[in-house]
């Protein structure tokens, strides 16, 4: 309490005699990050946590590929050790299943959404539409904390009796009856559950703070129509995430009660149905697989226009496919659910609407090779990283429309094909968009350059890495093998090991990126304010690397030459800020 | 093409049904034996197994073997997974055989088109459109010719997908013939147990065998239960699905079947094995911690026998000498038919009735 004092103290003396350079008054230490209320900061701090977080994501992910690199249950045991619980075979094979729930839990709400939403998003939105700040400051700094906190309470969880052991143990998706008494009694469930909670929390104050910037903040001349495609992105995804996440806060909130309170949502002995839950569940579940690739959408199609020279080819169509996406994404959500015993009018239903989503996603895989059609490419960092998510994005969506068939999923539902495509949407294609934006943006964050060299070794080496560990489980997953297994029949043993050789792979990629970045910040040479050159015509390229503490008090004023339909050289704009 | 062989099936369905010591000959059974399956005749490897039925009610005949019944040995083992394959599991039944024709003929070409496509122009704008090749950048950002081209093209394309999915959809939800065989497969943490409420209630509880045990018996371990679930082949089964605490999947890849089996629902679908043999298939939906320690090993038998089975479990026949015959004319036609009976609500047990039937 004294330090905010401090941090409070020294604010207000810098205000006193620091007026006429506002622009660099920085707060001290502990008011600066722990009192945020700057944009850059909090996207700074949310791109750190979610690195934090995908180490960790990522981490249990390589004890897992080690577990499954062979037959038989070769580690669980010392990691129940490790963790302070009693090993035995049903603890030790609830470990497994803590590990999956984490590893789901952690990379969907602690590293993707706060890296593109909270990370990128805080940091580019209002730079992009020319406005100081975000709409509310204060409750930017909630989001932020409140989705830290939600980290700890999922990390706490790993801790505390959940059943067959220590930890929750239910998958991300939390089914119930299996996270309820009956399946998962403990505290153990109930701490995952206000984990996500407070992320949601976190998230959904996020969600209304970019939609009212987004609406509000615009720089005198930025119509909706001229909005940088990340912006859109961001946009389209707040909505997604204001209208999805309610629903699962109260699914989770009718676990709560199921567990602690005697109530029967999903009990059917009760009156309640299990099958209640999912449809809840997946209600928001889908919309949130949108809402982890969207901003990674927004991102491609900035590095593909930059790096082409070129505007983005079919802007308007573009925007609204990404809006169509956000709204189809709303009624598809029962193919997450096709074994359920669903009616086969319900199933023909959600097999038409889900194979719909494939036009527009279509129309933005053309538009960027468009884009690329007649453009002047330049092959850097960003760029490499752009062309792997089209491609890898491209094979992870067929897969999408192969299990988007009621009747094909039969088969694949719940198998490794599953786990594939969704690996290849999310761990290729979220993780190479979040990459590319890293590579894209970090010499504007920083000040200082990576280099391009390892920037490229990272990508070929990740690129290789990733597609050694999902590709064999499209096989595996044809062949039948269930998700969530921690061990295998013998005819399975093949491509798992070739997997987990891939995770090796990948393991070191991520150690060239941290390199990387500690390169830039020792050897690193100082960036220029549009490092990208012509190519890159957004507003941030307008201002200093590092942007100045507050920008745009003058507020720029848009005109034509940022006109996306009307595209004119970048030399042609009147510097701002 | 195809409906010629699927009536072919039908045809040795129909026939497996009346007369399956012929019919075991027409169904092209590869292992060596395609001779009648007659108990006697079944390798005696794994005569020291434990015998089916012995649950926990106790009702299971003691002596099997005098029954008649002795559990195919591994050279029967026709549905399992296959080390370093790149596909689907062959197929068994009629509705798994369109559906891996639906994938491997068209959904399968048609992915592997479009990836191969977009690869394609992004590697053709990357030597084309690099700055060497193209210093100036062109300014074109609209073409509604070509952006109406990639919104109708792929629209037609998910269309010609669409057809025979919704197809696959209809004929995977026919509803089996009243005097289908029902089965009751019910999902238990970490076990599954099978009961034939026709067939005079009896149980079969279904663990999984131990892993030195199947191995040593030359079964798939993790795939082979102790107990398995032994079904008629070629006679349409109903095969229905529950659970007594959390969520689990039954599922059989080499049948192309999976169905829920979720405490307080009980869901059901119709099966029809066209060939005598072992398929294994595992729990498919995460139920806890022995979750990949719950296989699902079926047992497909020609008629007679497994009537000799039902009997050898303490079961009764009930009537199933008229079954035999309608289930046999009745599978075809009912194909429009998707619409859920009364039978399914009238086949819930008493202790269920608090849940929603399935569909």
């Amino acid at each position: 309490m004294a330090t905010t004092a401090e941090g409070y103290q020294a604010h207000s003396e810098d205000h006193a005699h620091g007026a006429h350079d506002h622009a660099d008054h920085k707060p001290g230490f502990f008011a600066r990050w722990f009192m945020s209320t700057n944009h850059k900061d909090i996207g700074t701090m949310y791109l750190i946590f979610s690195i934090i977080a995908g180490v960790v994501g990522g981490a249990i992910s390589g004890i897992m590929r080690a577990e499954l690199a062979a037959e038989g249950i070769q580690y669980l045991g010392f990691w129940v050790d490790l963790l302070g619980g009693e090993a035995s075979v049903n603890a030790n094979l609830h470990m497994w299943n803590v590990f999956i729930t984490a590893h789901g839990l952690i990379m969907v709400f602690f590293m993707v959404m706060p890296a593109m939403i909270g990370g990128f998003g805080n940091w580019f939105v209002p730079l992009m539409i020319g406005a100081p700040d975000m709409a509310f400051p204060r409750m930017n700094n909630i989001s932020f904390w409140l989705t830290v906190a939600g980290f700890f309470s999922l990390l706490f969880s790993m801790f505390v009796p959940g059943g067959t052991g220590m930890g929750a143990g239910t998958g991300w998706t939390v089914y119930a009856p299996l996270s309820t008494d009956v399946g998962s009694p403990g505290p153990a469930v109930d701490f995952a559950i206000f984990s996500l909670h407070l992320a949601g929390a976190g998230s959904i104050l996020g969600a209304t703070n970019f939609i009212t910037t987004i609406f509000n903040m615009r720089a005198p001349g930025m119509t909706l129509h001229k909005m940088p495609l990340f912006v859109w992105s961001v946009l389209v995804t707040a909505f997604l995430l204001l209208l999805a996440l309610p629903v699962l806060a109260a699914a989770i909130t009718m676990l709560l009660t199921d567990r602690n309170f005697g109530t029967t949502f999903f009990n059917a002995s009760g009156g309640g149905d299990p099958i209640l839950y999912q449809h809840l569940f997946w209600f928001f579940g889908h919309p949130e697989v949108y809402i982890m690739i969207l901003p990674g959408f927004g991102m491609i199609s900035q590095i593909v226009a930059t790096f082409s020279r070129k505007p983005v080819f079919g802007y308007l169509g573009m925007a609204y496919a990404m809006v169509a996406i956000g709204v189809v994404g709303f009624v598809v959500w029962a193919h997450h659910m096709y074994t359920v015993g669903l009616d086969v009018n319900t199933k023909m239903y959600f097999t038409a609407a889900t194979m719909v989503i494939a036009v527009p996603t279509g129309v933005k895989i053309f538009s960027w090779i468009a884009t690329m059609w007649g453009g002047s490419l330049q092959f850097k960092s960003p760029m490499v990283w752009a062309l792997g998510f089209i491609f890898l994005f491209t094979v992870g969506g067929v897969t999408g429309v192969v299990l988007a068939n009621g009747g094909i999923d039969d088969n694949l539902h719940d198998t490794y094909y599953v786990v594939a495509h969704f690996h290849y949407v999310l761990s290729m294609g979220a993780v190479f968009s979040m990459f590319a934006g890293w590579y894209y943006w970090f010499p504007k964050i920083s000040g200082r350059w990576h280099s391009e060299f390892l920037a490229h070794v990272h990508f070929w080496v990740f690129f290789i890495g990733v597609n050694i560990v999902f590709f064999p489980m499209h096989f595996l997953g044809m062949q039948g093998m269930p998700r969530r297994y921690p061990d295998f029949a013998a005819a399975y043993a093949q491509w798992n090991h070739v997997a987990s050789l891939g995770y090796i792979i990948v393991a070191a990629s991520v150690v060239i990126f941290f390199v990387n970045i500690i390169y830039a910040f020792v050897a690193g040479r100082r960036a220029e304010a549009n490092y990208w050159g012509e190519g890159a015509t957004t507003l941030e390229w307008t201002l200093s690397s590092p942007p100045p503490y507050h920008q745009f008090e003058t507020l720029p004023v848009i005109e034509d030459h940022h006109d996306y339909h009307n595209h004119m050289p970048v030399s042609d704009k009147p510097a701002t800020a | 093409m195809k409906s010629g062989k699927i009536l072919a099936s039908m045809m040795a369905a129909t026939l497996l049904a009346t007369a399956p010591y012929a019919a075991s000959a027409q169904a092209d059974i590869e292992p060596q034996q395609t001779q009648p399956l007659a108990p006697e005749a079944q390798t005696p490897t794994n005569d020291t197994s434990p015998l089916v039925g012995a649950g926990e009610r106790g009702d299971a005949a003691e002596g099997s073997d005098a029954s008649g019944y002795t559990p195919l040995g591994p050279e029967w083992i026709k549905g399992q997974p296959e080390a370093g394959a790149f596909g689907f599991q062959e197929q068994y039944s009629e509705d798994g055989e369109y559906a891996l024709w639906m994938h491997n003929a068209i959904l399968l070409p048609i992915i592997t088109i479009i990836s191969l496509f977009v690869l394609a122009l992004l590697l053709w704008v990357i030597v084309r459109y690099n700055k060497k090749s193209n210093p100036t950048p062109s300014r074109t950002t609209h073409n509604t010719l070509i952006e109406v081209v990639w919104t109708v093209v792929p629209a037609l394309i998910l269309l010609v997908i669409a057809v025979p999915s919704i197809r696959l959809l209809a004929s995977q939800y026919e509803t089996p013939p009243e005097d289908a065989i029902t089965v009751k497969a019910t999902g238990y943490q970490w076990y599954w147990t099978y009961s034939f409420p026709d067939h005079g209630e009896f149980e079969i509880i279904s663990n999984m065998m131990p892993e030195d045990e199947a191995r040593a018996k030359g079964f798939p371990a993790q795939l082979e239960a102790d107990n398995r679930l032994v079904l008629p082949v070629g006679v349409p089964i109903r095969l229905q699905t529950t659970a007594a605490d959390v969520i689990h999947s039954f599922a059989v890849p080499s049948l192309w079947f999976k169905l829920d089996a979720v405490p307080g629902r009980l869901n059901e679908r119709m099966l029809t094995i066209e060939e005598p043999g072992i398929y294994y298939g595992q729990c498919s939906e995460l139920c806890g911690a022995r979750h990949a320690y719950m296989p699902i090993a079926v047992e497909a038998l020609p008629f007679e026998q497994w009537q000799q089975w039902v009997l050898a479990q303490g079961g009764t026949l009930g009537g199933e000498e008229a079954t035999e015959e309608d289930a046999a004319v009745e599978v075809g036609p009912s194909a429009d038919d998707i619409e859920t009976t009364d039978t399914i609500e009238e086949a819930i047990d008493d202790d269920l009735e608090t849940g929603t039937a399935g569909a």
